[in-house]
This record gives C-alpha cells, structure tokens and sequence, in this order.
C-alpha cells in the first residue's frame, strides 16, 4: 500500500516536473530565439571597456611612476599584472642609490672629520705649546692660561662632539687630563716642554755647531784652495807673459816652457782642486743653510742667537768665498787674455812656420837657429817672403791702423759690455750680500729686542703677580672681616632666637601640662560620672534584657507545638516575665492578661488550627442547612445531599466588606480557608464567627481554640515589642 | 470537641437503630413465629417500629441542642 501510495507520489510528481521544464524550455527558447544579438552585443561591450581600461591603465603606469605605485598601493595583486606588461618597476633601482649616497656621506664626512680631528690635535698641541711658551716658568698666571687652555679645550672639544663620530684617543685624554688638574697638568706640562725646549736647543747647538764647523773647515779649505789656485793662475800668466815677451836664449826658453807647462800642469791642478773644495764648500754651505733652516723651523726662542750667529758665519763665508771665486775669476780672465795673446802669437809663429816651410820645405821648424844653412835663393826668397810679409803686415797695421778706432769702439763696447756684466754681477753679489748683512742685521737686532722686550715683560708681569697677590691679600683680609663679621651677627642672632624660642617652649610645656591636669581632672570626674549613669544604665538595661529574655522564652514556648497537640502550658514563662518585670506595670497588666487556658493546657498552633478547619469544613459542610427550625432527619439528609451537590471555590479572597449573600456558610467557609491558608487567623476567626446555626456549633471549639491562641499571640506580640522597645531605650546609641 | 459531637451522635443514631433494628425484628420474628403463625406482617412490623424508634431517637438527639428542656427553662 504504502509502495503503491509512493509509485503515485511519484508518477504525479514526475508528471508535474514533465509539465514544467516543458514550460521553461520553452521560456528560454522564446527568450533565445528573441534577442540573441542584444546580449552578446552587451557582453562584447563589456569586455571591450574592461580591456580598453587595464591597457589605459597599463599604458598611463608605464609613463608616470607615481600612478604605478598608488595603483600598485590600492589595487591588490595589481603590482603582478603590471610587472608581467611592463616589468619591475624602475624605482626599485632609486632606493639602492640613495643607500649608495648614504653610505658615501657617512665615509666622507668620517674623512673630514679626522682630518679636522688632526687639525684640532695639532692646533691643541700648538695651543698647549704656546701659553707654554708664553707664560714664563714662574706660573704666576696658571689662572688665565688654564682658562685660555680650559676655553680652548671647551672650543676644541665642541666641534668634535658636534661631529658624530668616535673621538679619538688622545685629544679627549689630552683634553680632560687638563680640565681636570690644570695647575698640576700645567706645571707638569710646562716643565716638560721646557726640559724638551732644553733637549732641542742643545740638540740643535749641537748640530749647528757641528755643521758649522765643517762647512767652516770646508768653506776655509775652499778658500785656501781658490787662493792657491790664485796664486797659480797668477803665476801662470806671468810666466806665460815672460815667456811671450822675454827674449832669452833657447835653453833657457825650453827651461822656461817647462816651467810654464808645470806652471800650467799645477794651475789646472790648483784649479781643480780649487773647484773641488768650492763644490764640497757648496755643499756643506747648503747643508748648513737646511740645517739653519730646520732649526728656524722649530720656533724656539732660544735657538734664535744661535741661528743667527750660524747665519751670519754662513754668510760671512759665502761672502769670502764669492770674493776669492771672483779673484780667481778675474785672475782666470785675465790669464785667459793672456792665453790669448799667446795663442795669436804662436798661431802667427806657426803661420809664419808654415809659409816658411812652404817657401823652403827643407829648413826645418827650429828656423831661429838656422843661420848659414840656408842658401841665397832660399835666403832670396825667404828675404821677398818677408818683404811681402812686411808689406802685407804693414798693409794689415795701415788698415789697422784706420780702422782702429772703429777696432777700439767694438772692442771699448765689448770691454763696456763685459765691464756691464761683471758690475751687474758682481752689483747682484754685492746685493745679494748687502740684503743678506741687513736682514741678519735686522734679525739680531730683533733677537735683542724680543729678549729685552721679554725680560720687560717678565719683570712686569712679576709686578703684576706681586700686585696681585698684594691685592687678593688684603680683599681676603676686608672679606674676613666681613663675613667674621656677619657670622657674629648671625650666631648672635640665632642665639636670640633659640633662646626666646626656649623660653617660649618652656611656657608652652608648663601651659600645656596644666591644661592637660586640668582636662584631665575634668575628664576623670566626668568619667566616674558616667560610669555611674552607665551602672545605672546597665542595670535597667539587663532588667529590660531579662524582660526580653523571658518575652522570648514566651515566644518560644508559643512555638513549642507539634501538629494537633498544643503547646506546653505557658504558666512557667509568664511567671517568669512577671517576675522580670515586677516594678514595670504595663508588663504586669500585660503579663497577666494572659488567658488562664493557655497558663494551663497552653494554646494550639496556626498550623495545628489550619489543618482541623479543613478537616471540619467538610463537616459544617455537611450541617450547613441544620439551624434551630430546620433540624430534623430529613433536614439532615437535605443539607448532605446539598454538601453533595454543591461546589464551591476551595478558597476566595473575603471582600473587605461583607454583603448578605456572603453569610451563605459555604462562601463563608471558602473566605475563612483562604484567609486560614494566606495565615490571617483573626480574620478567619471573625469570619467564622458568622456562621449560624449547627454550623456554629459545629465550628465552637475551633473558634474558641482560635480565640485563645489569637489572645495569646496578641499579648505576646505586645510583650515582645514593649520589650524590644525598652531594650532599644536602654541601649547607648553610639 | 465540637465537631466531634455531630460523629458521635450519628455513631449513637446508627448503633442505636441498628439495635432497634435488629431487636424489632428479632421480636418480630419471635412473634411471628410465635403468635402470628410466621406471617411476616410481625416482622416487618417489628423491623419497622425499631427503625422508627431509631429514627426518632436520632432526630431527639440531633435537635436535643436546640429544644428548651425544662430545667433550662426553669432556669431562666
């Protein structure tokens, strides 16, 4: 059934699916065989925007960087598409540039800053050195050169901090040690650059003297050597001038030749010798002048005279050695013109030589001792050969002889030149040497002036020093006056003071303590005061906490029941509340308006009470219509129908005022459950109390029960609060 | 108690008739057999003046509370 019940479900489902993609292919078709070119239209314009907008996008990235990279920034995974069209972007190669400059700047200004960090060292040390130098040894100004020192320190120690780069080692030592301990460092400082000066002036004096003395030596050898040159040359020369004008006999002649080759042999040797020891001169000059120089350059005061002193022997040598050297140079031309003429001479002997012997091959060279060798016609034409030659030469002095003031002009210009250049050269020497004398000059007469101007100054600034201290001395005196002065004046003062103060303390102290005895005389009297209201106080205090501890003991022997059994009898605790309330008649009244039944057989409980009106609710029920007429069986048996037949609310809410209708026994019955069941046992009570008839008989004994256990509680609840509110009276409110 | 009371009057109204009851008809029967020849009539006759004192008993007892007796009058 159920299978042939699906089978259907299905078959009809089937057919209603048949039915509706019929339906919708239908649909489609009539839509597709509609407008086909519409959206494929559509679609085609689309993708032509889509794409001619990314090639926009591409085209425009490609040309301005900054649209790239806020497109790259926005768009996500756009940086791919644009890496892929146009390749990786060319601001990457920007950022490795900058970190290229960055690093460069930083080496740079690293190279600068030692470079300046050396000029600091170098200017610190000369800072240090020259009020080293300046302040005499006396330190009677340590005070000013530490500040120079100290100002210099802070402006050299400024710029390398400003220069962010790792101080070097030495200048901060160098510079704190003197911040520091100046006056220690000082000294220190100045005695070593004195012990230094010392070591460098002896060190200097001894090389200058050293090389002074050999280029002394030298200088001296040279000059001996130029003289012996001198000496040779001149010596030369007259032998060679005798030998041109003498006539002596030929063995005297070769005796003189020799003589004058060896005069010759030993001028060439003198000479060279002579250049030799100006070249060695030269030298050991030179090496005196960079020695001088050197020390010049050590600026040392000390070391001046003695470069002076070193200076002026130089020159006084260059000077003795450039006035040999023009000696033998004026010498050395003059035996050069001599030379000269010799030359001529013997030139026009060997001319004369050599005509001869082309005339006559046969007579030989030593033709002066020819005398009868020759024949007439070499005689002949040795005679006509001389003729001519007279002739020639008589000729050659006529010409001469005319042109010889033209001769004697070229050679008077020619003299004049040379004499020009000589003056001019030996004006330049002489210059040289003049410049040289004065600047020597000028430079000892400022040694003497710098060493009398610095024993001035040394003298003044021991004055100073002297006035100085005379000065601090007797500011120190007045300031000790003064403050010995207003240090009295302040000890006396707080002297005063402390002593008022002590005075004032001491007054204080005797007031006080009276106060305080006073107070607390004061104090103890109303202490014992108040110890005796409070005996009094406790007293009625425990009288009322009796009171409320019997009023308790009351209210727990109320609550002593068990269901349908009452409570213990109630004498033994009103007994003791009168007892505890003997002197207190509002409690008495109240004590003994205590019912007697309770006293003795003590009252039932709420609970207890509740339970038997329910259970005799059926009962007056049932009696409902029995009153003092209708009383007989049939009644009886009527009014059992009527509980039988009659339904009523188990419970009702009484109205706050009571109608006729409501004195029916059943309403009244279901008021008096709901009031029994919401815990309102008096208003249960009154309205049972209405009840009529057997009804009330039947409910008697309840409502008396109810009766009592209302009184009792009554008088309870009021003990309790009249105990409650002396127990609060007698309590001390804080 | 109170309400006892209506029980105990019932309980006295039922035994009460119960013995009536049963005494009525035992003399009935007694008399039936005995004088009347076993004719029913004593019998139901006797159940039926038992239940009827019974009745009456009960009634007198339940409205006992209610009837002024004689010393009470006397009384007032």
């Amino acid at each position: 059934m159920l299978r042939a019940c699906l089978r259907g479900a299905n078959a009809t489902a089937r057919n209603n699916y048949r039915r509706n993609p019929l339906t919708s292919v239908q649909h489609c078709r009539h839509y597709t065989a509609g407008d086909t070119s519409g959206a494929t239209k559509v679609v085609a314009a689309g993708l032509l925007t889509l794409s001619s907008g990314i090639g926009g996008t591409i085209l425009y990235a490609k040309w301005d960087h900054k649209f790239r990279a806020a497109v790259e920034k926005n768009v996500p995974y756009s940086d791919l598409l644009f890496n892929l069209a146009l390749g990786p972007s060319s601001q990457e190669g920007l950022p490795i540039k900058k970190q290229m400059e960055l690093a460069q700047p930083p080496s740079m200004m690293d190279k600068q800053v030692k470079a300046s960090k050396t000029k600091l060292e170098k200017k610190v040390k000369e800072a240090a050195e020259s009020p080293a130098k300046e302040s005499s040894p006396a330190t009677t100004q340590p005070a000013q050169s530490i500040e120079e020192e100290c100002k210099e320190c802070h402006d050299h120690k400024d710029t390398p901090v400003t220069a962010a780069v790792h101080p070097n080692t030495e200048s901060p030592v160098a510079m704190e040690p003197l911040k520091e301990r100046p006056v220690e460092e000082v000294t220190a400082r100045l005695a070593k650059q004195d012990q230094e000066e010392q070591d460098i002036l002896a060190s200097v004096s001894a090389t200058l003297e050293e090389s002074l003395a050999s280029s002394a030596k030298t200088t001296l050898q040279a000059i001996g050597a130029q003289e012996a040159a001198l000496q040779a040359i001149t010596q030369h020369t007259h032998k060679l001038k005798e030998a041109m004008e003498a006539e002596v006999p030929p063995q005297e002649k070769s005796a003189q030749w020799k003589d004058l080759e060896a005069a010759l042999a030993n001028r060439t040797c003198a000479v060279n010798d002579a250049s030799t020891a100006l070249l060695k001169a030269n030298e050991t000059l030179g090496s005196l002048k960079s020695v001088i120089d050197k020390s010049k350059g050590l600026k040392i005061a000390a070391v001046h005279p003695l470069v002076l002193a070193a200076e002026e022997n130089l020159h006084s040598m260059i000077v003795d050695l450039d006035k040999v050297v023009t000696k033998v140079q004026s010498a050395e031309s003059e035996a050069k013109i001599v030379s000269q003429y010799s030359e001529l001479v013997n030139e026009a002997k060997q001319q004369f030589q050599r005509e001869v012997s082309s005339l006559t091959p046969e007579i030989q060279a030593n033709w002066k001792g020819l005398t009868g060798k020759l024949s007439a016609d070499d005689l002949n034409a040795l005679i006509a050969h001389a003729h001519r030659r007279i002739d020639q030469l008589n000729r050659e002095l006529a010409e001469q002889r005319v042109r010889e003031q033209i001769h004697i002009d070229a050679a008077l210009e020619h003299q004049k030149l040379e004499d020009q250049k000589a003056l001019e050269k030996a004006v330049n020497t002489r210059l040289q040497h003049v410049k040289e004398e004065a600047r020597l000059e000028q430079e000892r007469k400022l040694g003497e002036l710098r060493e009398v101007m610095e024993a001035e100054m040394r003298t003044q600034l021991r004055r100073q020093a002297a006035a100085h201290t005379d000065h601090v001395q007797d500011v120190l005196k007045v300031q000790e006056h003064e403050l010995r002065a207003e240090a009295e004046q302040v000890l006396s003062s707080k002297m005063l003071e402390q002593e008022t103060r002590y005075r004032q303390l001491n007054q204080e102290q005797l007031d006080n303590f009276t106060l305080d005895m006073n107070t607390a005389y004061a104090r103890l009297k109303g202490m014992e005061e108040a110890i005796d209201s409070h005996v009094v106080a406790e007293e009625e205090a425990r009288k009322a906490h009796q009171l409320w501890l019997s009023v308790e003991a009351l209210n727990y022997a109320l609550r002593t029941t068990d269901t349908d059994l009452p409570t213990m009898p109630l004498k033994s605790a009103a007994e003791a509340v009168r007892d505890s309330c003997h002197d207190n008649d509002f409690a008495l009244a109240l004590a003994s308006a205590l019912p007697e039944e309770s006293l003795h057989r003590g009252v039932y409980s709420e609970a207890s009470l509740r339970a038997r009106f329910n259970s005799l609710r059926s009962l007056a029920r049932r009696v409902a219509l029995i009153d003092e007429s209708h009383n007989s069986l049939y009644q009886y048996f009527l009014s059992y129908l009527q509980a039988a037949l009659l339904f009523e609310d188990e419970q009702k809410a009484p109205p706050t005022q009571l109608s006729r209708e409501d004195l029916d026994p059943f309403k009244l019955l279901s008021y008096a459950s709901y009031c029994l069941e919401h815990g309102d046992l008096e208003l249960a009570a009154k309205l049972v109390n209405q009840l009529r008839g057997e009804t009330r008989r039947v409910v008697e004994d309840w409502l008396t029960e109810a009766r009592l256990t209302l009184e009792t509680r009554q008088v309870v609840s009021l003990l309790s609060a009249y105990a409650n509110a002396v127990g609060l009276g007698t309590t001390q409110a804080p | 108690m109170s309400e006892k009371q209506l029980g105990k009057k019932v309980d006295r109204c039922l035994a009460d008739g119960a013995i009536k009851l049963g005494t009525g008809l035992g003399l009935g029967i007694v008399f039936s057999v005995l004088f009347f020849k076993r004719h029913t009539w004593p019998i139901s006759f006797g159940s039926g003046a038992g239940l009827g004192m019974a009745y009456a008993n009960c009634q007198n007892d339940l409205r006992s509370h209610y009837l002024l007796h004689k010393s009470e009058k006397q009384e007032e």
